[in-house]
C-alpha cells in the first residue's frame, strides 16, 4: 500500500474543507482528499445567501443574529458558539468579497442583502435583510472563490480519493485510509491532523435536495472508529423542494416575497406564524405544509405524504425573478416546464440538512466534551459544534462552514507545530481490507439499488417530518434488516480501475449506519424540539430533554449518552414567531 | 414507456476498442438521462462507469454527449433527448479527453488549461479595512455571465478547433479569464495577457459558436472570447505593444 505523509489531511473539498486548507497550508504541509473533482462539492448548490449582520440596508446587530440562531435551534444551540458564528460572520463575508466573490450589489455598490427565514431585527420583531447573496448562486460563488484561492496558493489536491477508514491510535488520530478511484488501490495518509469536511448525509432519505455524493462518509468513519455522534435525531426538511424530485427551491423566493398557498389559495402560514408568515424557520414551515396536506388542503387533497402545495412568486414579476432568482427560474423551466413568473411552483418538503454530526468544540477539534480526540478535526455539515441546535436557520450553513472551517484550519496550523505523527497501530488497515475483500468475494444476490430504495423509503416514512414511536420502531427494524442483507450485496463490476460500484456499496454502508443511529436517537428523544417533531410527545420538555444526545455504535448496538447545552445569554422560552 | 439506451463503453483493463452496448429500460418522459443511467447501473449492470453528484445541473460532474450533443445528463430530460417518434438515446463520452472508462474521461488537461489563465482574483488595489470593495450594479453586471460557469467541460468537447489544435486553451478557460478581466476590482487583462494573447490563447477561436450552443448554463462564451480579443487589441494599442 502506498503511504503518504503530511502535516494535515483535509477530507472533503467543499467550503469548510477549502477554507481550512487555505489556512492550514500557510504553515503546514497540507493535502486535500476529495472523492469528487474540485468544485463538484455540494456547497456549490447552496442558493439563497450567507447570513451576516452587515446592516447594509437597515440596522442589524450580531447579537440579534446570535439570538435568532439560538431561538431557531429551539434552544439546543450552544450559545458561545452561536455568538462566535454571528460575530465572525461579518468579517468572513468581507474576507470572501475581498478575495473576489461576486456578491450582488445594493444601489450604493455594497453587498446586497435579503430577508430569510427566522432572521429578525430586535429579537423577533420582524424579518431583517441579513442574507448576503450572489443572485441565487451564493454557494457556487463561495466554492469557486475558495477553490480559486487554493489555486493561487498552490494547495495540493488528491482528486477522487475516497476516505474509507480513519486510523486511530487510542484517542490520537494517526491518519486516514482512502481508495483511489482510478486504480482501486488503498492509500494510507499519515498525518499529525486529519480534518473531516465531508458534508451531509441526506441521501438516507428518498426525497432530498442532497447530491448523490452526500453519503456521510466522515461521520460514518468516526462512528466506526468508536467516536459517538451528536444530535443525529435532528434532520431538517426544507419546506420547498420541487415536487417529486426534491430539488431545492431557495427560501430566497420567499425572502423576495413569494407566498405558500394551499388548494384553496389560502396563505396558510398566517395560521402558523402570524408575525414572520412565510419566513418562519424551516421546521415550522415544513410542518405547516405537512399539516395542510394531512388535513386535505394539499393541491391533490388526498392527504398522502407525497401531496404538495404551491409556492407563488408570480407577483414578483419576470424582471425580479430573472435578476435575483435566475437559477430557480431555470430549474422550473427545465424540470417542471413552467415559468415561475407566470405559474406557481409545486413544492413539497425535501430532506435537506443534518444538524447533528461529529461533535466538535469551537476550534473544530473533535470532542465529546469529556473525551478529546487529539489531531482529529471536523467542520461544516458533517460536524456538530453545535450552532444549529435542533433546527438550522437558512444561510447559517454557509456561515458555519466559512467561520468554523477557517477556525479549524487555524487551529490545525498551531497544533501541528508541536505535534508528531502518531505511529500506525499494528494491523491498522486490516478492517478495511477485510471489508473490501468481503464485498469483492460475496456471491450473494442482494441488489444495491433495492437496498438503497428500501432504506430511503423507510427513513422517509418513519423518521420524516412528523414522527411517532410506531413509525420509528418500524424504520429501525427495517434498517437493521437492511444492514444484514447488506452483507450479501452483489458487486458486479470485477475490475479495479474506476470501480465506482464498489465505492457506492461502501457509501451505502455508511448511510445504513447513519440511518440506524438517526432512527435510534430519534426514538430515544421523547419530546418535540426543532426539526424533531413527535406526534406522541408534541411538546418541548426542557426539564428532561434540554441536552445533546451522543450516540455510539458497536456492531449492531447503540449506546446513548448526553451532553449539557451551553446556555450563557438567552434562557429557553416558548418558541413563537 | 420502453426506451433503448445505447452507451459507448470502454474498459481500460481489457483495452479493447470502445463499442456500443444496448440496454432497455422503462422510462418516463420527465426522467433525467442521469436517472436512466443510474437505473441501468443499479439494476442491470453495475460496471457502467459515469460521474454524477448534484443531479440538478449545478456541479458539472455529468457532462456527456447525448444524441450527438454535449449536455449534462441530469439536466437533459428523456423527452428532450429523444427526437420525435424515436425511442433510442445514444450516450457517448466527451471528446478531446483521454478515455478512462465508459462515460468517464480524464479531465486533467481541461483543469490544467483552466489554471493556466490565473483564474483567481488579482486585486487592483488593497481591500478596504473590514469592509467590501464598492462595486456598482452595472460594474457587477459586466461579468455576471461567466460567473455561472460550472467547469463541466461540455464546451471543451464541442469546440471544433480542438479537433486539430489540441493546445488551444479552449472556451471555458477563456470565459473564466473574462470573468476576472471584466471585474472592476481586478487588475484585469495585464496579468493574463501572456496566456490569452499567446500561441494557444483566444486567437485560436474561429467563431464556430458550438460552445455557446451546448453550454448548459447558457453562457455566451463565443461573445466573451470575441470581447477578449478586442480588449487585447485595445490594450496593446494603448501600451504600444506590437
Amino acid at each position: 500500500m502506498q503511504v503518504h505523509e503530511y502535516d494535515a489531511i483535509i477530507t472533503g473539498s467543499g467550503g469548510a474543507g477549502l477554507y481550512a486548507a487555505l489556512e492550514a497550508s500557510k504553515s503546514a504541509k497540507t493535502a486535500v482528499l476529495s472523492k469528487l473533482y474540485p468544485m463538484r462539492s455540494h456547497t456549490g448548490a447552496a442558493q439563497g445567501g450567507i447570513g451576516a449582520a452587515l446592516g447594509n440596508l437597515e440596522e442589524d446587530r450580531t447579537e440579534w443574529h446570535a439570538f435568532d440562531t439560538i431561538k431557531g435551534g429551539d434552544y439546543l444551540t450552544d450559545q458561545t458558539a452561536a455568538f462566535i458564528l454571528a460575530e465572525e460572520a461579518v468579517q468572513a463575508v468581507y474576507d470572501l468579497e475581498n478575495r473576489g466573490l461576486p456578491f450582488s450589489r445594493t444601489e450604493d455598490g455594497r453587498i446586497a442583502q435579503r430577508r430569510f427565514g427566522g432572521h429578525t431585527r430586535n429579537f423577533g420583531e420582524a424579518a431583517v435583510h441579513r442574507s448576503c447573496y450572489a443572485a441565487d448562486r451564493t454557494g457556487h460563488m463561495i466554492l469557486q472563490t475558495l477553490y480559486q484561492q487554493c489555486i493561487k496558493n498552490n494547495v495540493h489536491f488528491f482528486d477522487e480519493f475516497q476516505a474509507v477508514q480513519l486510523i486511530m491510535n487510542g484517542t490520537h488520530c494517526a491518519g486516514v485510509i482512502a481508495v483511489e478511484l482510478a486504480t482501486g488501490e488503498l492509500h494510507t495518509f499519515r498525518s499529525k491532523a486529519v480534518m473531516f469536511a465531508t458534508g451531509g448525509f441526506g441521501r438516507m432519505f428518498k426525497i432530498t435536495s442532497n447530491a448523490h455524493a452526500n453519503t456521510g462518509d466522515g461521520p460514518a468513519l468516526a462512528l466506526r472508529a468508536g467516536i459517538p455522534l451528536e444530535d443525529m435525531e435532528f434532520f431538517q426538511f426544507h419546506p420547498t423542494g420541487i415536487m417529486g424530485m426534491g430539488i431545492l427551491i431557495t427560501e430566497g423566493v420567499r425572502g423576495e416575497g413569494g407566498i405558500l398557498r394551499n388548494r384553496d389559495g389560502e396563505r396558510f402560514m398566517e395560521t402558523y406564524a402570524p408575525t414572520l408568515l412565510d419566513l418562519a424557520p424551516r421546521d415550522m414551515v415544513a410542518r405547516a405544509i405537512m399539516t395542510e396536506i394531512q388535513q386535505g388542503r394539499g393541491i391533490r387533497g388526498d392527504r398522502r405524504i407525497d401531496d404538495y402545495v404551491l409556492l407563488d412568486a408570480t407577483h414578483l414579476g419576470k424582471e425580479v425573478i430573472e435578476a435575483k432568482l435566475p437559477d430557480i427560474a431555470d430549474f422550473c423551466r427545465t424540470y417542471l416546464d413552467i415559468d415561475p413568473s407566470e405559474k406557481p411552483i409545486p413544492v413539497q418538503p425535501t430532506a435537506h440538512y443534518g444538524m447533528g454530526g461529529i461533535p466538535t468544540d469551537v476550534h473544530g477539534r473533535v470532542t465529546t466534551g469529556e473525551q478529546i480526540y487529539e489531531g482529529l478535526y471536523a467542520a461544516g455539515e458533517c460536524a456538530c459544534v453545535s450552532v444549529h441546535g435542533a433546527n438550522r436557520l437558512g444561510t447559517n450553513s454557509l456561515v458555519d462552514l466559512v467561520v468554523f472551517g477557517r477556525r479549524a484550519g487555524i487551529h490545525i496550523a498551531e497544533f501541528i507545530q508541536g505535534a508528531e505523527i502518531s505511529p500506525l497501530p499494528d494491523g491498522y488497515s486490516r478492517e478495511i481490507e477485510q471489508r473490501i475483500g468481503e464485498i469483492r468475494s460475496t456471491a450473494g444476490g442482494e441488489n444495491l439499488g433495492e437496498l438503497y430504495e428500501e432504506m430511503q423509503s423507510a427513513m422517509m416514512a418513519g423518521v420524516g417530518i412528523y414522527r411517532n414511536e410506531k413509525g420509528m420502531r418500524e424504520a429501525l427494524e427495517t434498517i437493521k434488516e437492511l444492514r444484514e442483507r447488506y452483507k450479501k450485496v452483489r458487486l458486479s463490476d470485477e475490475g479495479s480501475a474506476f470501480n465506482s460500484e464498489l465505492l457506492e456499496i461502501i457509501e451505502l454502508g455508511n448511510l445504513l449506519d447513519l440511518s440506524l443511529v438517526t432512527a435510534a436517537a430519534a426514538l430515544n428523544r421523547q419530546e418535540s424540539r426543532g426539526a424533531h417533531s413527535r406526534e406522541d410527545y408534541p411538546d418541548r420538555d426542557d426539564p428532561n430533554w434540554l441536552k445533546h444526545t451522543l450516540i455510539a455504535l458497536k456492531n449492531d448496538d447503540v449506546f446513548l449518552a448526553y451532553k449539557d447545552v451551553d446556555i450563557t445569554e438567552f434562557k429557553p422560552k416558548p418558541r413563537v414567531y | 414507456m420502453k426506451i433503448t439506451v445505447e452507451i459507448l463503453r470502454y474498459n481500460p483493463e481489457t483495452g479493447a476498442d470502445p463499442a456500443f452496448q444496448s440496454y432497455t429500460v422503462d422510462a418516463q418522459p420527465a426522467n433525467r438521462v442521469l436517472d436512466i443511467l443510474m437505473d441501468i447501473k443499479r439494476n442491470q449492470d453495475g460496471s457502467l462507469g459515469f460521474r454524477k453528484s448534484c443531479a440538478h445541473g449545478v456541479c458539472g460532474s455529468d457532462a456527456m454527449i447525448i444524441n450527438g450533443k454535449e449536455g449534462l445528463a441530469c439536466k437533459t430530460l428523456v423527452k428532450d433527448a429523444l427526437p420525435e417518434g424515436e425511442t433510442t438515446i445514444k450516450v457517448e463520452p466527451l471528446k478531446h479527453f483521454p478515455l478512462q472508462k465508459d462515460l468517464m474521461v480524464d479531465p486533467d488537461v481541461f483543469f490544467e488549461k483552466y489554471r493556466s489563465v490565473s483564474p483567481f482574483f488579482i486585486p487592483a488595489e488593497a481591500p478596504p479595512k473590514s469592509k467590501e470593495y464598492i462595486q456598482s450594479r452595472d460594474q457587477r453586471k459586466k461579468f455576471d455571465d461567466p460567473t455561472k460557469c460550472i467547469l463541466c467541460s461540455a464546451c471543451y468537447s464541442a469546440c471544433p478547433v480542438l479537433d486539430t489544435e489540441s493546445g488551444f486553451i479552449g472556451p471555458a478557460a477563456s470565459a473564466q479569464a473574462a470573468r476576472f478581466n471584466k471585474d472592476s476590482r481586478d487588475k484585469g487583462l495585464a496579468p493574463r495577457l501572456a496566456v490569452l494573447d499567446g500561441e494557444n490563447g483566444v486567437w485560436g477561436c474561429e467563431n464556430h459558436f458550438e460552445c455557446t450552443r451546448v453550454c448548459p448554463r447558457e453562457i455566451k462564451i463565443t461573445k466573451l472570447i470575441n470581447e477578449t480579443k478586442r480588449e487585447i487589441k485595445q490594450f496593446k494599442e494603448e501600451k504600444g505593444i506590437e
